[in-house]
């Protein structure tokens, strides 16, 4: 099949690639990029584990063409730690708040957050159950995915994190 | 001693070990996206494998014309059942004791059934030649509701056992009859109802649903035609289970399948099996010589590998009018699909149904079970629960529920009666199990206290009234259960799987330096194992969790075990862990004495050391000793410092918990708000609090999404019509309940350090409590059971049908 040239950045990488006009995004990131925090889990954008940051916006990548990201700034898990290398603090959060258990939606989950914040550094309980809902856990029945949110959100803000009394 | 000494119980908080909420290792990967999963192996020359399936249910195949698909460039071969007859695995082996397809031969017997395996260079283009492979069916009658599969003028199915009465366990008494399971004293039950003041009878249905982890089933397998050697990598619950299978079915000597289960994305028992797959991908690299991937879509996972329950309990409840149960009669009809797959141990066809009498004091029982086949996918695997003991605890936790409506007794306080009182333990109950320990009546009190029942009992009052007044449109439910599980199977006297006992290992290698590797049997696919065992070991032999390297998955490294399902981690590979460490221990302690120049007994352990008993400025730590076993042993004794121990348990384990649920139903949308779970859970000694909470919360997740949605269904032609994720319900953060949890403490007396697992307790606790608050809702209107899922239109239908809609 014809390939066709994408430019694109991925994590603050400037890049040119050919891929087929069928190639998802999320198999060109997996497989051509080898960029495998992303995660395949249901085909039908349902379940968010391949969920990357697609031009401020938060994007699940088994529905988009990866020609489609022609000329996209594209930020995925494996570029969401600090410059200097440490934990970003929802990276943080998850693992202090035991946010995930077997971690195959965790990279999406993350990413997905990370825009969630941006969109508002100080979201309710209620905003972040919203915020998160296109992305589906099977493991840890979202609480403590929540308050790894709240313990980033806090960080982020420079508060102390008050875990929410049970 | 001066001020600056660290104190034994501040030298033991520094180890991390049992009972501290250490956080978990394996995040630090998973955090970046750096977890090792099975899609993520990328091998030089690896190759596609894609199927094409059956859109019938049922049908006789009367030709495969594979020309097309060969034809399109980059496919490099396509198998049919005939191609794997020529290495005579056209058949497989199930793990109960039944033969299924790998591809069809002949006939097909469920919808998306596996009929030809497509290899090609690229996974774009496996998925489209496997299309192109053209099959003419002639489309028979299916069977598709379990109760119809033993009429006399049904289909017949399994043309492959036409004429056989006899099953893997005993008698056939129709072609689509795969075994009859009793269990009990019958005529002691006749008695028991003759007897009985109140009677109740109920068909309580468990549902078909699927595990459906994030993950779905996957695997790469690659053959060393040079070395005549193969490696698989796989989602494997229980890899050296797989590497035995293999290795029997493809006649390749055991020590030359190397089977490697690397991170796996979640399984509840979907991952147990051997599927067609895993063996499809086996002789597609064997015929081609380079690595084969194989990865399961959604789709084909929804509604090909390893269903769950499809279990009808007609249950019957005896009592005194007082309200002592004095018998309980279960009846099941057991829907396996169209192959007998289910992963149980190899005598029991029921799985642990037999736990069914519950936590309470039944004085006689009987169960029978009938196992049937029908035209739907095969599987029936323990989905975050034992072996069908979410099933039992449904039906006794209703039909308790629905003795105390007719006995016009408060449901909690039904139970105070009849659970089964700690001076009972050890208790055995009428379907023969030897309950290890509980204090069910301190659990139960402590849930009432806790959420305030008499005050919602009061509220719930109210709101009647109120309805019936026509001031709301509201019903408040209270939903009582009180589960016990069937844990840790099991001792070898009665677990087994394909004839291998179902102990579970440890091995611990301690290093010179003072740090540790330890190698296990089991798998975890979530459940924290890099970071629990090394708390044991830590407690046990007073090394740093920090320093303790947890390795599971490489049947290559890891002693033989059987994997982890039925939450059997803790209860075995758990007291092997412990077992192992003490072999090393007490060789450190020879050693120590050595040292020291003491005898053995003059020694005391105290958190990281041993010590001279009187004189504790003399010691060796358990680093000291590290080195010393390198380089300055005793005479006689070999040097070095590693264990490994094949722990048979002698009894199964018994966690156990009271849940309490209350919801709010609006009878005009049929919408139920949780407003309230409360759990308290009793595993026994707790080795980490943070992940015992983090498994109950995703227990009881899954537990909700049973209760209040899931569901795989079929229609009359026996085609699946909730086979992805737009139908098939998982909860996202915004329905997901908030979870309130608690605990008792009552170790367990028979293993080494009192633990019983936890991590499918709350599955089966959650489902009965969830249907149990939606009953309760309109038990005051004379209902007295309405069969899950309680989604929104279900709801909306009872409340129609009680004519609560004018």
């Amino acid at each position: 099949m014809t390939k066709s040239q994408v430019s694109l950045t991925v994590n603050g990488a400037k890049m040119e690639a050919l891929v087929e006009p069928r190639t998802l995004l999320i198999h060109f990131l997996r497989e051509q990029l080898n960029l495998t925090g992303p995660h395949i889990g249901c085909d039908t954008s349902h379940c968010g584990a391949c969920t990357v940051d697609l031009d401020g916006k938060s994007v699940k990548s088994c529905t988009v063409f990866a020609i489609q990201a022609n000329g996209a700034d594209i930020r995925t898990i494996e570029g969401m730690a600090n410059a200097d290398g440490t934990l970003h603090a929802l990276q943080e959060g998850f693992r202090e708040m035991h946010g995930l258990q077997c971690g195959f939606c965790t990279p999406g989950m993350i990413v997905r957050a990370w825009r969630l914040l941006q969109e508002n550094a100080n979201p309710s309980e209620e905003e972040i159950r919203f915020g998160i809902a296109g992305n589906l856990c099977r493991c840890t029945g979202y609480q403590n995915i929540v308050k790894a949110i709240q313990y980033a959100a806090a960080k982020l803000n420079g508060v102390q994190f008050q875990e929410a009394a049970e | 001693m001066n001020d600056m000494t660290p104190t034994s119980a501040e030298r033991a908080e520094k180890l991390q070990g049992m009972g501290c909420k250490r956080k978990r290792v394996e995040d630090v990967r998973f955090v970046q996206g750096r977890g090792n999963y099975v899609d993520d192996l990328k091998l030089p020359g690896m190759l596609y494998g894609d199927f094409n399936r059956s859109p019938h249910a049922h049908a006789r195949v009367k030709s495969i014309d594979t020309t097309k698909a060969a034809a399109v460039p980059g496919v490099v071969a396509v198998l049919t059942a005939e191609t794997l007859k020529t290495v005579n695995l056209a058949w497989m082996p199930t793990l109960a004791g039944d033969v299924q397809m790998v591809l069809a031969d002949g006939k097909v017997l469920f919808q998306n059934q596996e009929v030809a395996f497509v290899i090609a260079n690229d996974r774009y283009v496996a998925s489209d030649a496997a299309d192109l492979v053209e099959v003419e069916y002639e489309a028979l009658p299916p069977v598709i509701n379990p109760f119809n599969a033993m009429a006399a003028n049904a289909p017949v199915l399994r043309d492959d056992l036409a004429g056989k009465t006899d099953g893997a366990h005993g008698a056939r008494k129709h072609h689509n009859h795969i075994f009859n399971w009793q269990m009990g004293d019958r005529d002691g039950v006749d008695a028991a109802f003759r007897k009985a003041d109140v009677t109740i009878k109920e068909l309580i249905s468990y549902q078909r649903v699927h595990p459906c982890p994030l993950e779905t089933c996957q695997c790469v397998a690659s053959f060393d035609k040079i070395k005549g050697e193969l490696t698989l990598w796989g989602t494997f619950q229980a890899p050296h289970v797989i590497r035995t299978v293999a290795s029997l079915i493809s006649k390749i000597p055991e020590q030359k399948i190397h089977v490697i289960a690397p991170d796996i994305g979640g399984g509840f028992g979907n991952k147990v099996g051997a599927y067609s797959g895993y063996i499809c991908a086996i002789v597609a690299s064997i015929v081609t010589g380079k690595p084969v991937k194989w990865v399961e879509d959604r789709i084909e996972n929804l509604s090909a590998t390893a269903f769950a329950r499809d279990y009808h309990m007609t249950t019957e409840i005896a009592a005194t009018k007082d309200g002592k149960v004095t018998g309980l009669r279960c009846y099941t009809l057991a829907d396996h699909g169209a192959f007998d797959a289910c992963a149980d141990p190899s005598k029991w066809p029921a799985g642990f149904f037999n736990i069914v009498t519950g936590s309470y004091d039944f004085p006689v029982a009987h169960v029978t079970v009938d196992g049937v086949y029908s035209n739907k996918a095969p599987g029936g695997v323990a989905y975050r629960c034992s072996f069908r003991v979410t099933e039992a605890a449904y039906a006794i936790e209703r039909a308790m529920d629905i003795m105390a409506q007719k006995l016009g007794l408060d449901p909690a306080e039904f139970r105070m009666k009849n659970l089964i009182r700690r001076e009972q333990f050890p208790y055995t109950s009428a379907l023969g199990w030897e309950y290890d320990s509980g204090d069910y009546h301190t659990a139960l009190t402590k849930a009432m206290d806790t959420v305030g029942y008499k005050h919602l009992r009061a509220e719930q009052k109210a709101k009647q009234d109120a309805f019936r007044r026509g001031e709301t449109r509201e019903l408040m439910g209270i939903g009582v259960a009180f589960f016990t599980e069937i844990v840790g199977a099991g001792p070898s006297r009665n677990c087994d799987i394909l004839g291998i006992a179902m102990f579970d290992s440890a091995e611990i290698r301690i290093h010179p330096t003072g740090s540790a590797i330890a190698r296990l049997g089991t798998k975890s696919q979530g459940q924290g194992h890099e970071t629990t065992y090394a708390q044991i070991i830590a407690t046990e032999i007073g090394l740093p969790a920090d320093n303790i390297t947890v390795e599971e998955g490489n049947t290559d490294t890891a002693p033989y075990g059987l994997g982890t399902y039925g939450s059997r981690s803790t209860p075995v590979s758990g007291a092997a862990t412990a077992m192992a460490a003490r072999k090393i221990k007490a060789k450190a302690q020879m050693i120590a004495a050595h040292l020291l120049e003491v005898h053995d007994d003059d020694l005391e352990w105290d958190a990281d050391r041993f010590k001279v008993k009187g004189n504790p400025e003399r010691f060796k730590t358990m680093t000291e000793l590290a080195w010393a076993a390198y380089n300055n042993v005793p005479p006689g004794m070999e040097p070095g410092l590693e264990a490994v121990s094949y722990y048979d348990p002698p009894n199964m384990t018994y966690p156990f918990g009271a849940y309490i649920c209350v919801a709010d139903v609006d009878v005009d949308t049929g919408e139920t708000k949780i407003r309230r779970f409360y759990a308290l859970d009793d595993c026994g000694t707790r080795i980490n609090p943070m992940i015992i909470e983090g498994q109950i919360h995703g227990g009881l997740t899954e537990a909700f999404a049973i209760a209040m949605g899931q569901e795989i269904h079929y229609d009359d032609e026996g085609n699946v019509t909730t086979a992805s994720l737009m139908d098939y319900f998982l909860p996202t953060a915004v329905e997901t309940p908030h979870w309130e949890t608690d605990w008792t403490t009552t170790p367990s007396p028979h293993h080494p350090i009192g633990a019983k697992g936890v991590g499918e307790s709350p599955n089966v606790g959650g489902v009965p409590c969830f249907a149990n608050a939606i009953n309760d809702a309109f038990a005051f209107l004379g209902s007295t059971h309405i069969a899950m899922p309680h989604d929104h239109w279900r709801t909306w239908t009872v409340a129609e049908k009680l004519g609560l809609h004018g």
